[in-house]
């Protein structure tokens, strides 16, 4: 045999799974080329520009939108008034109690605003620029109330209240008991018998999520039909949760999201915007675009955490882990979005982590504030879950005088005990704790780190040493239905994927779950080109239109792999057992004497004869000579919904240096090792790690939305809301242990966010590793260096930070503050 | 984040510069760079009826050898003082505090003139101003004058510039001596501006601190000098003691503002720590 004889089909003898593939999306997401939502042009489109609050919380009075409709290119002009019988309420898609309150949520506000940055008016104009002249010529007439904005205090009788029509600022109080599932002992027995209890109180501050991209839509009404392009992760939830908000048909209704330039959550939401520029579209019969600046995306885009935790873990005097209880305080903001109070009630399965605890109990109560409201964020509950549990890990350590990694030992669970049904009741299906902590103590240098910490306290050196850890697990996989309908929650998590064969031999996979930076064009392209034998280069993915995949549930949770990726798999495995039987016939053989390797049907034993997949589906295109008992196609679906949700996880370590005088922490390596299952393509699973680390580290360090004492957002721009860049980070040291998950069937667990839900904890542990010997037990996030040295002077957490802006740009705080501040708010830091 | 509409004019010498910020109307702002003039421009917090774009004005840019000083045209880049031998030479502080500035994009835009003009005392190059005694040329339609730069900068964002005044040039005098330079910045991310920062140069003669000069960065209003620690150097020894001591007083006569990344009382101490460093490796300790 000659090589020429072979067609080169021998580069798919390497699996593509596994492959370190570069995306094959990014050069046109780098480089611009391509459909975002913002670079929509349509014949006769019209701007919006949105008039939104500069106070928090007020009264309404009259709404003088004249002088604006007057502006040059103005074509019209519309208060919450004029849409206050169409809007409806924006979905609350997760009542976690059945008797959660809901004061409704307009798009536009209409009697009363309760945050910063609300609607309040709407202009539509010929230009982008004529649009954003008109805002300062609308004259609002606000009755200012007071604001309600510490949520302990909020949560207690002696307050005022965010929304007045409600007897209290508590929306729900959502309680889980193990005792009372039958999954745990009782918690108040535990305790009492406890030789140790330790008790804290954290705070996982709010943070903004900050995608790349600002929002943006644009709607094009055809007759009584219209269409929405969104930078949304959610294009098939929201055409469902529009139809039933505005009463436009779904069948009327098509939502396309084009390349979106990341979410993290923040995109996982039915906005006000979306729907008024729905409204606007319909009352004017004209395409409209509406895309918000990064002031307004800081404002007004959901928040996320914002959390007060007290949390008691008891325990014998050995380190053996006796109880679990948590107490929450959930800011909800202002108003309940898409999955507001599910945020922090997902949490609750996750603080008693990989640890055997027998018994545990959590409580939590969503809270009202004249904030923008909060709602899901890279993780979703989880992070604020693993950070309360490994901080206290850490000081139940402390408190024992044991090594925290030892006492993390001797609590989690052993390789071989899995599957494990832990005290929440959920089944963890696979996992080696022992395996990714010992690869990441050698890839981080511990006993040399330790030594150096050694020399330094002794020294009495300026700058400590500190080492951090973080054992996390997570749920994710945002899937079995079943489980999520038990949680109220307000879909099924299931995905849908179809692959169609085309004549020349080339393929299309059409997916549910919605890319938003992800990679699921290539991953989903490795997937396919293993199965069915074909160039990867010959599969193209099809995603976020919902008139071209018209099923499914979308990106989030880390579900899009383990959940969309098995559908894409289990089409494929049809297209294989369809083209099978096709292939039998022409090839005049038997089914079952056919084999299928390398993309090519073979009739065994009989080398020489075959017929790639390709060539079937050129055949069965033709269709001039196929099995009579069979459809002439051999494209196919499917629906996956599985079992479980899957656990991944993983061992984060940091070392810390802490410059004792100034406060100012400085990472000094971080090494990772985490077990996500099967591997599609370890360089989108690095990116993802390392994606997610940096955010992880930035709220334990940087990040921080804060609000002054009038309700004004002083993190309004990205001078003082500081996001973190790839200088401020150090290099990763990250690896992987494989234990394949058990409940999908190509093994892989999700690694969306699993570096932002581990690596919090890991850091803050980590700076307090390095001063607890000096008196420090506590920093609040983030650890400003202004708060560890506070934190070094006199104790405590490090306090409030001042809320004023700095100085940069004049001191602006938002773009709708400026020059409406009171004495008590005082942006800028110039009185 | 758009800006109102406003009319540009685009002068090439500083004599039509000059006539265009006259002919402007009632608000004019001249533009250098734009760092800091367009985010205010599109925030809306300034809304000037026409932009005089200095961006053409070759005579503005680029640094010369006037003997004793050298002469910065205020339309030099960042980017460009920092590859500049002249700069390098003679004011090794003026780039090490440069470097700390923003970023790559914002450097090759931002203009030295523009950063002392626009006098936030969170910016780093005033300081330097400061410490190095650099006089600012100023031009106006009565002609041209000299300011040291003591005089220059009066309140948070106010210049002694009076409407219808270019900053056109910035006479920086040359160290002659043993001097050694340090300008130290703390801040929480790369490309922030400073929370405090010290600027110090030091000149040491047998073993002593002969004299030393101290420009504190968002200790006030204004950029400022550490009086009373330069007094307490001037003859002191090149110790580590000494300087602990004299550095212990960096925060007198200062008075700083309280914001997110800091309260007063924590930018004094910080101005204690920094002017200590910045002063110990200077004096090449
Ligand atoms: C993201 C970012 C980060 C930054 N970080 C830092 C930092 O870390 N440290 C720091 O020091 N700075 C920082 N800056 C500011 C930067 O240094 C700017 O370049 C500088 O403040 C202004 O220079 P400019 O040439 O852009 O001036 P412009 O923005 O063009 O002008 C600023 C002001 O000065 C006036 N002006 C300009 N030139 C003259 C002149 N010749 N005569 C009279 N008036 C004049 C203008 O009218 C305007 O009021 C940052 C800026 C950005 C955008």
């Amino acid at each position: 045999m000659t090589l020429t004889e072979e067609p080169r089909t021998t580069e798919t003898a390497q699996p593509e799974i596994g492959r370190a593939r570069r995306r094959k999306e990014d050069a046109r997401l780098i480089t611009g080329r391509t459909t975002w939502t913002d670079n929509m042009v349509l014949p006769g489109m019209l701007h919006l520009s949105i008039v939104r609050s500069p106070v928090a919380h007020a009264r309404i009075g009259s709404v003088d939108v004249s002088a604006a409709r007057e502006a040059p290119g103005v074509v019209a002009v519309y208060s919450g008034r004029d849409f206050a019988e169409e809007q409806g309420s924006l979905p609350c898609a997760w009542p976690v109690t059945p008797d959660m309150v809901n004061p409704g949520h307009p798009s536009i506000a209409v009697e009363e605003v309760n945050h910063v940055g609300e609607a309040v008016a709407v202009i539509v104009a010929r230009s982008k620029a004529a649009a954003a002249d008109a805002v300062e010529l609308v004259d609002v007439d606000y009755a200012v109330l007071p604001p309600v904005l510490d949520m302990e205090q909020a949560s207690t009788q002696d307050t005022d209240l965010c929304h007045a029509h409600l007897e209290s600022n508590t929306s729900f109080h959502f309680v889980f008991d193990a005792g009372d599932a039958g999954t745990g002992g009782d918690t108040d027995e535990a305790f009492s018998g406890a030789d140790v209890v330790v008790s804290r109180r954290f705070v996982n501050q709010r943070l903004i999520p900050a995608f790349m991209e600002p929002r943006s839509v644009v709607v094009q009404p055809q007759g009584d039909n219209y269409t929405m392009w969104s930078a949304t992760q959610i294009p098939h939830i929201l055409r469902v949760m529009l139809a039933m908000v505005t009463g436009v048909p779904e069948h009327k209704l098509r939502v396309i999201a084009p390349d979106v330039g990341g979410g993290f959550g923040g995109k996982l939401q039915v906005t006000p915007e979306e729907v008024l520029a729905l409204l606007v579209a319909r009352r004017l019969g004209k395409p409209v675009k509406y895309t918000e600046t990064r002031s307004e995306s800081l404002m007004s885009a959901h928040h996320g955490r914002d959390q007060i935790q007290y949390v008691d873990v008891a325990a014998d005097r050995e380190g053996n882990v006796k109880g679990l209880r948590v107490r929450l305080l959930a800011d909800m903001g202002a108003y309940l979005r898409l999955i507001t109070p599910g945020t922090p009630a997902l949490g609750a399965f996750m603080y008693p982590a990989i640890y055997k605890f027998p018994a545990y109990r959590f409580e939590l109560k969503g809270i009202f504030t004249n904030k923008t409201p909060t709602d899901a964020y890279r993780g979703a509950g989880r992070p604020e879950a693993t950070f309360a549990i490994e901080r206290i890990m850490d000081e139940l350590a402390v408190e024992l005088g044991m090594d925290p990694l030892e006492l993390r030992r001797k609590n989690w669970i052993k390789h071989d005990e899995f599957p494990f049904t832990m005290v929440a009741g959920l089944e963890y299906d696979s996992g080696n704790y022992e395996a990714a902590t010992a690869r990441a103590l050698e890839l981080i240098g511990y006993d040399e780190l330790r030594a150096e910490q050694q020399r330094r306290r002794e020294s009495g050196d300026p700058v400590q040493l500190g080492i951090g850890f973080s054992t996390f697990t997570e749920m994710c996989g945002i899937a079995p239905s079943r489980v999520l309908g038990s949680l109220s929650f307000g879909s099924g998590g299931w995905e849908h994927a179809s692959i169609r064969m085309l004549p020349t031999g080339k393929v299309e996979v059409v997916t549910g779950a919605t890319p938003h930076g992800q990679g699921h064009e290539t991953a989903w392209s490795q997937l396919v080109a293993d199965k069915l034998g074909v160039p990867f280069e010959d599969v193209e993915v099809l995603h976020g239109d919902t008139s071209i995949s018209p099923k499914g549930l979308d990106t989030y949770g880390s579900r899009s792999l383990v959940v969309g990726g098995t559908a894409v798999v289990k089409a494929a495995d049809k297209v294989v057992a369809k083209a099978r039987k096709v292939a039998a016939h022409l090839l005049e053989a038997s089914e079952d004497d056919l084999e299928f390797e390398g993309g090519k049907f073979s009739v065994r034993g009989t080398p020489g004869t075959g017929l790639s997949i390709q060539e079937v589906a050129l055949a069965i295109f033709a269709a001039h000579n196929y099995p009579e008992d069979v459809e002439p196609s051999i494209d196919a679906d499917a629906t996956f919904d599985p079992v479980n949700f899957s656990f991944p996880h993983g061992t984060h370590i940091c070392a810390m240096e802490v410059d004792t005088e100034t406060g100012m922490v400085k990472i000094r390596k971080y090494a990772c090792v985490d077990d996500v299952g099967t591997i599609v393509n370890p360089l989108i699973v690095e990116g993802q790690i390392h994606g997610g680390l940096a955010q992880g580290i930035a709220q334990a360090l940087y990040e921080e939305a804060v609000y002054d004492a009038d309700g004004n957002l002083t993190t309004g721009s990205f001078v003082d809301y500081l996001v973190p860049s790839a200088a401020d980070l150090p290099h990763f040291d990250t690896d992987n242990t494989v234990t394949p998950s058990t409940s999908n069937p190509m093994g892989s667990k999700g690694v969306g966010e699993a570096g932002t839900i581990a690596s919090t904890p890991a850091v803050v542990n980590a700076a307090l590793d390095a001063v607890r010997h000096l008196g420090v037990t506590d920093i609040r996030m983030p650890l400003t260096p202004e708060r560890v040295w506070r934190a070094l002077q006199t104790g405590g957490d490090g306090g409030d930070r001042a809320a004023a802006g700095t100085t940069a740009y004049g001191g602006a705080s938002t773009e709708s503050t400026t020059g409406v501040s009171t004495p008590a708010s005082n942006p800028g830091g110039i009185s | 984040m758009i800006p109102a509409a406003f009319a540009y004019a685009r002068p090439t010498t500083v004599e039509e510069a000059l006539q265009a910020i006259a002919d402007g109307g009632e608000d004019v702002k001249v533009m250098a760079g734009g760092q800091s003039l367009i985010p205010v421009m599109r925030l809306r917090m300034a809304a000037p009826e026409t932009v005089v774009d200095l961006v053409s004005v070759s005579e503005m840019r680029g640094v010369r050898d006037d003997g004793d000083a050298l002469v910065v045209g205020a339309m030099t880049t960042h980017h460009d003082v920092l590859v500049d031998p002249l700069i390098a030479e003679h004011a090794p502080l003026l780039v090490q505090a440069t470097e700390t500035v923003a970023d790559r994009q914002v450097r090759a835009r931002g203009t030295f003139g523009g950063a002392l003009a626009h006098a936030d005392p969170a910016g780093d190059l005033a300081a330097v101003a400061l410490a190095l005694d650099a006089e600012m040329v100023i031009a106006g339609s009565g002609g041209r004058r000299t300011v040291p730069a003591a005089d220059f900068f009066v309140d948070y964002l106010t210049t002694c510039l009076e409407e219808g005044e270019l900053l056109v040039e910035v006479r920086i005098p040359k160290l002659r001596g043993e001097w050694g330079v340090r300008y130290e910045k703390f801040n929480r991310v790369a490309q922030a501006w400073s929370i405090v920062a010290v600027a110090a140069a030091v000149r040491r003669e047998n073993g002593h601190i002969a004299e030393a000069r101290i420009g504190l960065t968002n200790m006030g209003s204004t950029p400022l000098r550490a009086q009373a620690t330069e007094a307490a150097l001037a003859g002191a020894d090149a110790s580590a003691a000494a300087i602990a001591a004299a550095a212990e007083r960096a925060a007198e006569g200062t008075s700083p503002t309280s914001d997110l990344n800091a309260q007063a009382d924590y930018r004094e101490h910080l101005a204690r720590v920094l002017t200590r460093r910045a002063v110990s490796a200077a004096a090449g300790l």
